[in-house]
């Protein structure tokens, strides 16, 4: 259904489609795995990235089966689907591979590369070559990780904490060397579009007309360089200190602990608002075009994500306030992290208020949006819980921490990444999806998410610990409960992922802007030429402006 | 409200359980009414806004004073709580004088506490009721956590340093302690018991190593399966047969058993004793030496139940 | 928003298109010129956080065993890692004049001093080397490997993290010195091809810049470890 657009002028379906377009223009092996095409670079992020989510959710669903019953059997059956080494080897590739291969790559990479520079009616990102560099640092990483699978994995879990890391077997030096080699694949693609939002956008677009994404991409950009290279060297110091025993971290050979996970966290929780200021991103484009209205309050969604980025830097110790850190530091660590909070209520705020006299459309991507508004919510109050020092010692190490971070990343990114990516569906393949299908797996998918991850608060709140494979029989009922709900939630994505899939054997037949948004992305055709745009777009009103244009 | 509260927390066995139940509630009910205000909120827009074709929507770009509002405010509620939850927190971070205080060494996966007579036991910490007492605890591995979820008190055990963690507890009974970080194969069989007793009961226990054992006198081989689940025996030995990081002790009473050195050995009293004081002397065929030292740490009835134990435990 | 079309070829002037090196993403070689220098900065902004994290957890060592680093520094030669600093300012000097007759197109002299330049470095690597050699031969080694003699406190752990830092931020250092002296004789190469002139000679700028960053690391390393008292 083609939405009426009423600021675009004689622009919707007017224009030939045209014959050749990025996807067809050259064909092969090699057009692919040489490209310099920012959209068929992410094309392929998308397709590694989403391979590495379905990996790490099909762990997932192990994890959840395994906790199923006590005893860890299913249907009668007599043997544990997975012993307790085995499950903490499943756990820990679980959160290693969602978070390293996939969140963090997803939305800047994937969604960020094909639509950034279309945003800005450029014609390419800064540094394409370093772009395939990228990509195929994210591939080695990928197969480094995957081999150390094949070599027994790691049951350190993703945080990597020493002395268990530095002592335990297996391959940790092999996965620890792969997460570093991602952490350069993130560092480039932050600094490519830095370079690009700084010095590729269209004539006429300043800073306070980019479309709100592109804050949100370059926000996130400026954690990537500055955040992961510390992870890089902490990884370096953690495969030293395994090899050569240098003395940092382990007490044994004079080292401190605690220094490690000041270390890691100092880029951790930055890494966190990676994953969320892309989602947030997507979620400022989805509102104001499914209401067909301006943003509400764009310089303050622009600042508060500027913000987000560079307050992250401070509040790390959160992560530690039962760790062992200095009264002192717990304190201030505290304070700040109520800091943190705010921009983001703004933001949500910001969304309702665009929403309010709207004209909206329930739409799969606005229907995403509406899921995102509802569970990141979720998330970001019960984060107060943990910010909140009382009830941190309380609830910390516990299934409350789990829920809590499944719903902002879970809830939050990866709802939002599906928004997304729907919305985007039509620009990038040319096709557009079912509707039908599409609200229905939303649907599935926010049932089975808060039946999976709801319950958790209460097995968190209710004293039962994390990374957990034993726990007492008064868990059993809750932990049944989640496990089924995980079969809802995977459902809902399979289904997502097989209509999608059934949409690329229509013929192309997208218009170039089905749903009638006003940022540059839509100007050229679905999906676009090689070359982006037939001409260069110069911008002349403001973003997000739905006044009726006055025809001459 | 109270089954509300008791819907998402355990039974309350502290003092701090108290303030930290009071900031729980307090802020569940905050996120309640904001989530819900959010939500409703959400779901009501996008009902009334439905899309009608031709409607022009107003062009609405910012309102300062409202957006100064919602920013302040919510900044004024987070600097409340912030405060708030400092108050409690000091509460827990500063052990009263006369707390007493005890010794707390973890190790991959059982506890081991020592007395301030020096008295020691593992599995079952007995404190008094309604007298604060202080956990001075170290790691002898990698890290670990005392987390007792009744007195709502956790903190991080770390080697090569002193961690402490301290708590009043104010209902007698059996209260569980698990490790709350991540520690390994056996991390989550890394379970312990506080027993809250009257202060005659907690100084006979200390005098006698209590009196609890005395009910299963003509059946101590179920004292003995009490203190295989709370000296941590359990995290490595099964009884019924099934290979674990230890050997089962099924079946091994009076067995010619074989030695990792190739010497075989007769399971009786003696063996077993020195298995718990020196396990590395003697090592079973197909394990590893990963069990630690009992030494001191298993009172005398205690002992006497684990044997008897083993010794039902024939085939 | 709503766009009027631009012709592309408005607004720059015709030698853009002829020059081989430019890319077509971009509107103008200065467009192309000022970005890639964006992009290098940033990239050093990534090295520095990179080495920063090493400077921390050499600074929260040294608080943790004061003597012990006090007394294993000594083992350090300073008059080597005052040579190597020389050696480092000097080639940093005789960087910039590659870039400046780049620049100029002054090809033959942008390639002596690059050729200085190299040199230099590899002066750097053999002074290291021998440094290096007399650590392995006295047991001051990293971590576990550290078997040293006559330690006022045998047994810390003190001096095995002292040698393990010095090697793990040398080291390091020494692989972006050994990275610099291939990218600058791949800049060599092509100077001597003729490919850079007055119109482009973004390539030479950039190593420079990467050079110069080389260098104040190794500033902040040696009074970090061979002069502090």
């Amino acid at each position: 259904m083609e939405y009426q657009v009423m600021t675009m002028g004689a622009q919707t379906g007017s224009r030939p489609r045209p014959k050749k377009n990025y996807l067809n223009e050259t064909h092969g092996f090699w057009s692919w795995a040489g490209t310099l095409d920012h959209k068929r670079i992410g094309i392929m992020y998308l397709v590694g990235t989403l391979s590495a989510f379905l990996l790490g959710g099909c762990f997932a669903l192990l994890v959840r089966l395994t906790l199923m019953t006590p005893t860890h059997t299913f249907f009668g059956s007599k043997t544990p689907i997975l012993t307790a080494e085995q499950y903490n080897r499943v756990f820990t590739l679980h959160g290693a591979i969602m978070v390293f291969l996939f969140i963090i790559p997803s939305v800047p990479a994937a969604l960020g590369n094909f639509v950034l520079p279309l945003m800005l009616g450029a014609k390419d990102v800064a540094f394409p070559r370093l772009n395939l560099a990228s990509f195929y640092l994210w591939v080695v990483g990928a197969l480094m990780a995957v081999l150390s699978m094949v070599l027994g994995a790691v049951d350190t879990g993703w945080t990597f904490y020493t002395p268990y890391s530095t002592t335990t077997d297996g391959p940790v030096t092999l996965m620890t060397a792969a997460v570093f080699v991602l952490g350069f694949s993130s560092i480039f693609t932050g600094l490519n579009f830095i370079a690009t939002t700084h010095k590729l956008r269209a004539p006429g677009m300043g800073w306070f007309d980019l479309p709100l994404f592109v804050w949100g991409i370059y926000s996130t950009a400026i954690i990537q360089v500055l955040a992961t290279p510390v992870l890089g060297i902490t990884l370096v110091l953690l495969m030293l200190e395994r090899s050569f025993g240098i003395g940092i971290f382990d007490p044994r050979i004079g080292g401190d602990p605690v220094l490690f996970q000041h270390f890691f966290w100092f880029y951790s929780h930055p890494a966190v608002y990676i994953m969320i200021l892309p989602g947030m991103a997507i979620i400022s484009e989805l509102v104001p075009t499914f209401s067909h209205k301006t943003i509400f309050g764009y310089r303050a969604i622009a600042y508060a994500s500027v913000s987000l980025a560079l307050v992250s830097f401070i509040v790390w110790g959160h992560h530690m306030f039962v760790a062992g850190q200095s009264q002192l530091a717990t304190v201030i660590f505290s304070a700040l992290t109520f800091l943190v909070a705010i921009p983001s209520g703004v933001k949500v705020f910001n969304w309702l208020g665009t929403m309010y006299q709207g004209n909206i459309v329930l739409d799969t991507p606005m229907l995403y949006a509406i899921a995102f508004l509802i569970l990141f919510t979720i998330g970001g109050l019960t984060g107060i819980f943990l910010g909140t020092l009382s009830t941190d010692v309380h609830l910390t190490d516990t299934y409350f921490v789990v829920a809590h971070f499944h719903f902002v990343m879970m809830g939050g990114t990866v709802t939002a990444f599906l928004g997304g990516l729907h919305y985007w569906w039509p620009k990038m393949t040319g096709r557009m999806y079912s509707e039908k299908w599409g609200r229905t797996a939303c649907v599935l998918y926010t049932i089975g998410f808060n039946m999976t991850f709801l319950t958790q608060f209460f097995l968190g709140s209710k004293g039962m610990p994390r990374r957990y494979y034993n726990y007492l029989d008064q868990f059993q009922p809750l932990h049944a409960f989640s496990t089924v709900g995980s079969w809802v939630l995977g459902l809902s994505l399979f289904m997502t992922l097989a209509y999608l899939l059934a949409s690329l054997r229509k013929p192309m037949d997208a218009p170039d802007n089905p749903w009638g948004g006003t940022t540059l992305e839509w100007q050229c055709s679905s999906p676009p030429i090689t070359h982006n745009f037939e001409e260069q777009p110069v911008v002349e009103r403001e973003p997000y402006d739905y006044r009726p244009l006055k025809h001459a | 409200m109270e089954w509300i509260r008791n819907l998402m927390l355990p039974a309350q066995g502290s003092v701090f359980a108290g303030e930290v139940d009071n900031v729980y509630m307090g802020l569940f009910w905050l996120s309640a009414v904001l989530f819900l205000g959010i939500t409703v909120a959400a779901i009501y827009f996008a009902w009334r806004f439905k899309y009608k074709p031709g409607r022009v929507t107003p062009h609405i770009t910012h309102n300062n004073t409202l957006e100064i509002v919602w920013t302040v405010l919510p900044l004024l509620l987070c600097v409340g709580i912030f405060f708030w939850g400092l108050k409690g927190w000091m509460e827990y971070a500063v052990a009263p004088g006369e707390a007493m205080e005890i010794q707390v060494t973890a190790r991959k996966w059982n506890w081991a506490f020592e007395y301030p007579d020096g008295s020691r036991d593992a599995g079952t910490l007995h404190v008094v009721v309604n007298k604060p007492v202080k956990m001075i605890m170290t790691s002898e591995d990698v890290i670990h956590d005392f987390f007792v979820p009744d007195m709502r008190v956790k903190h991080d055990i770390i080697p090569g340093r002193y961690t402490e963690v301290w708590f009043t507890p104010t209902v007698m009974g059996k209260h569980v302690v698990t490790c709350a970080e991540y520690c390994g194969k056996g991390h989550s069989d890394m379970r312990a018991t506080v027993v809250v007793e009257s202060q005659a009961d907690f100084d006979n226990y200390i005098a006698t190593g209590g009196t609890e054992w005395e009910d299963y006198k003509t059946h101590m081989a179920d004292w003995g399966k009490i203190q295989w689940e709370r000296k941590g025996c359990n995290s490595c030995h099964t009884l019924d047969g099934t290979r674990s990081k230890g050997p089962s002790w099924k079946g091994i009473w009076h067995k010619m058993e074989k030695m990792r050195d190739g010497s075989t050995v007769l399971v009786d009293e003696p063996y077993i004793k020195e298995s718990e004081n020196m396990p590395q002397a003697k090592i079973v065929d197909g394990f590893e030496p990963i069990m630690p030292t009992f030494q001191g740490l298993i009172k005398p009835h205690d002992f006497e139940g684990i044997v008897a134990l083993i010794q039902s435990l024939q085939q | 928003m709503s766009t009027s079309s631009v012709d592309l070829h408005e607004g720059h002037g015709h030698g853009e298109h002829a020059d081989p090196h430019f890319q077509h993403h971009f509107t103008t070689m200065e467009q192309q010129f000022d970005t890639s220098k964006l992009g290098m900065w940033l990239f050093l902004a990534t090295e520095i956080l990179l080495f920063g994290g090493l400077f921390v957890g050499f600074g929260l060592m040294q608080a943790r065993y004061p003597q012990e680093f006090v007394e294993a520094h000594e083992h350090l030669t300073r008059w080597q890692g005052a040579l190597n600093t020389v050696v480092l300012l000097f080639s940093s000097w005789t960087m910039v004049m590659a870039v400046d007759a780049a620049k100029k197109n002054k090809r033959q002299t942008s390639a002596r001093f690059l050729i200085v330049t190299i040199v230099c470095a590899f002066v750097f690597l053999v002074v290291k080397y021998f440094e290096y050699a007399h650590k392995f031969e006295e047991g001051w080694l990293p971590g576990k490997f550290y078997h040293g003699e006559g330690d006022a406190i045998p047994g810390s752990h003190g001096y095995a993290t002292f040698f393990a830092f010095y090697f793990m931020m040398t080291g390091l250092h020494g692989i972006h010195i050994v990275a610099g002296i291939g990218l600058l004789s791949w800049i060599l190469m092509r100077t001597k091809r003729g490919e850079f002139s007055s119109a482009y000679y973004t390539p030479v700028d950039l190593v420079g810049l990467y050079w110069h960053i080389v260098d104040m690391i190794w500033i902040y390393l040696f009074p970090l470890y061979y002069l502090i008292q």
